[in-house]
């Protein structure tokens, strides 16, 4: 068995030398994969907490997810056709800067997790999954409603947003932006899992009735967990816009949010790298698989299924082991 | 005319209620006696709307293309259920969530794999075609009408199966005490396969029956699927008369919400904004509805306390 550190310290190397190969040998597109990956790591890391830490099992990420690319697509697109996005009471104008794309993103995205996560929070265990999933849907319906932002037919914007200093343009710093995201989130989430709220958060999933008892609200510790969730994940939507230079309500569809699941579970749940590792076996089957047959949901699914019947843990669990504290 | 087009919009909101019923009262027989949360129930309605299509494409029998989808989505339920959702009944909802979200991606992908990517169309039969004159002058669609008879014998049928068979003593006790029932010698197995394929074949009578107004495509079932969960949210798991009564409502809510909100809002603004934040909100109606219902009762209307 390997420790998991040392595994995970394999994946960084693996995220930094991968993309360094494509580009010794002029592969662009290896590293236009990578992106996919680590943008899709960054969403499930989010939901990782949500999912890992708080044991809330949310079949709705995809709304945070199409909020942060709308964040981004509404952002971009009124800078690109010169129209204030409001005039009254004060202007607000478009703007093709990342990090005020992300900021406006991860705000809008919390928000929205707020407002799901105090109704849905109200319940647990099974209701929370139908809720969940039925909150992401009606983001999907009223996108696909909104006319004044392409409605069915989705968004383009045709030149990718700046980063000062950057050319965001050129595959491999745009990789680097969203390695350097991916680094940070894992750094602040295992920063999380340590503190003094990831611990209550860890309490609050396994015996609820002791928090409680030590004077703690289970519920709004798990809320702040799912705010945090939402809001990475939302990111990881403003970056995955960006990327394709594109959105669309199939941003907001249950097939990414039950996708964002298979991300975490693959990988492991409630480890670090978990998500990581999930979200680069799936983009590696979607390419391998999918040259293979037009019909790769199918094996997909064959795959998901005995992970879920015979394996416990994960990939990482299989190379790592059980954990051996707690779980 | 607007009393005539209320009584039009009553009609059709209460049809697709009782549709949604047919779907909703299977999820949650399966939830309130196995504890299992299942994303693939509306595999199981796509796959009843295919073998209607299927078989009335071959014989040209309504009759007949009704008949298949009971018994191929009752089969493809009982296969499903003795391969796979059997194992998941002791498994934590996550594994549940996953496993038949894997059945969803096997369904649909195979489903495409034989039938191609077109949708295929079902047509009303001859009898049952044309508009039917009602009290009041109102002209409705013979078939609607027929559905939301089908629906509620459907429904009145189920409650009685539940409320005076052995069957439905059976199943409710299974609701109560899993352990007990299978103590006092009831094969617990053969019940589950029984509630299952039941399910399946109410979410397959729904989806021929749908079929028939709607396209019949891949990916069908999903959206009714997650309407059904919301129904159960508003209902209470494991209730019947709350899924029926979760149904209509929903149904009612989301027909009327699309004809009258942007109407509403036409009063006070210009029409174009008014078609625009009122259709906005009539997508979001029913979703609204859910959220009042768990800020009242976080259970459900009809759901068990604590």
């Amino acid at each position: 068995m390997i420790q998991e550190t040392h595994f995970n310290v394999f994946i960084l190397a693996l995220l930094v030398a991968i993309p360094a190969w494509a580009i010794a040998v002029d592969e662009p597109f290896t590293v236009t994969l990578m992106t996919r990956a680590v943008i899709f790591a960054i969403a499930a890391v989010g939901l990782n907490i949500a999912l890992g830490l708080g044991g809330l099992v949310s079949l709705g990420h995809a709304a945070f997810f199409g909020i942060g690319g709308y964040a981004m697509g509404i952002l971009a697109f009124h800078q690109q056709t010169y129209a204030p996005i409001f005039e009254w009471p004060f202007v607000i104008e478009g703007t093709k800067s990342m990090p005020v794309i992300w900021l406006v993103a991860v705000v809008a995205s919390s928000l929205a997790a707020l407002v799901i996560g105090l109704l849905s929070l109200r319940t647990s265990g099974v209701y929370f999954i139908m809720i969940t999933l039925a909150f992401g849907q009606m983001f999907f319906f009223y996108c696909i409603g909104w006319s004044a932002y392409g409605g069915e037919d989705g968004l383009s914007i045709y030149v990718r947003n700046g980063f000062p200093g950057l050319n965001t343009l050129d595959p491999i710093q745009f990789y680097a932006i969203c390695f350097s995201i991916l680094a940070l989130v894992l750094w602040i989430v295992s920063a999380l899992a340590k503190s003094s709220f990831g611990l209550a958060l860890n309490a609050a999933r396994q015996v609820p009735h002791r928090v409680e008892t030590a004077g703690l609200n289970t519920k709004r510790i798990q809320l702040a967990a799912f705010v945090i969730s939402g809001a990475i994940t939302g990111l990881a939507g403003a970056l995955f816009a960006d990327l394709n230079r594109f959105v669309s309500p199939a941003m907001f569809s249950w097939q990414l949010s039950g996708e964002i699941i298979v991300f975490v579970v693959i990988g492991g749940v409630g480890r670090l790298f978990g998500p990581v590792v999930g979200a680069l076996v799936f983009v590696a089957l979607e390419h391998i698989l999918g040259g293979l047959s037009e019909f790769w949901h199918i094996y997909l699914g064959l795959l998901l299924l005995l992970i879920v019947l015979f394996s416990h843990g994960g990939l990482i669990g299989m190379v790592c082991g059980r954990k051996a504290v707690h779980d | 005319m607007t009393f005539i087009l209320v009584i039009e919009q009553i009609l059709n909101g209460l049809q697709f209620g009782i549709m949604l019923f047919l779907m909703a009262a299977g999820l949650t027989l399966i939830f309130g006696v196995m504890g299992l949360i299942n994303l693939a129930h509306g595999s199981l309605y796509m796959v009843g709307a295919f073998a209607a299509a299927a078989v009335a494409g071959l014989t040209g029998s309504f009759g007949l293309s009704l008949i298949a989808a009971l018994a191929a989505s009752a089969l493809a339920g009982v296969i499903v259920e003795t391969v796979v959702i059997r194992r998941l009944y002791n498994k934590d909802h996550l594994d549940q969530v996953l496993a038949t979200f894997a059945l969803i991606l096997i369904f649909s992908e195979g489903t495409r794999w034989v039938f191609g990517s077109f949708p295929l169309f079902l047509e009303i039969p001859e009898y049952l075609s044309g508009p039917v004159s009602l009290p009041g002058g109102i002209q409705y669609p013979l078939y609607r009408l027929a559905l939301i008879f089908a629906g509620l014998l459907v429904a009145a049928g189920l409650m009685l199966l539940i409320a005076k068979t052995r069957i439905g003593i059976q199943i409710r006790a299974g609701e109560n005490d899993r352990e007990m029932i299978a103590a006092l010698g009831v094969d617990i197995n053969k019940l589950y396969t029984l509630i299952f394929a039941l399910g399946a074949a109410l979410a397959g009578l729904a989806g021929a029956l749908v079929g028939a107004i709607q396209s019949v495509q891949m990916g069908m079932g999903e959206p009714v699927l997650i309407l059904a969960f919301v129904v159960i949210v508003i209902g209470g798991i494991g209730s019947i008369k709350g899924a029926l009564i979760g149904s209509i409502l929903v149904g009612l809510t989301d027909t009327l919400g699309s004809v009258f909100l942007p109407q509403l809002f036409g009063l006070f603004m210009d029409t174009a904004a008014a078609t625009n934040i009122g259709s906005s909100l009539a997508s979001m109606a029913i979703y609204i509805l859910m959220g009042v219902v768990l800020i009242w009762r976080p259970t459900g209307l009809f759901g068990a306390r604590g």
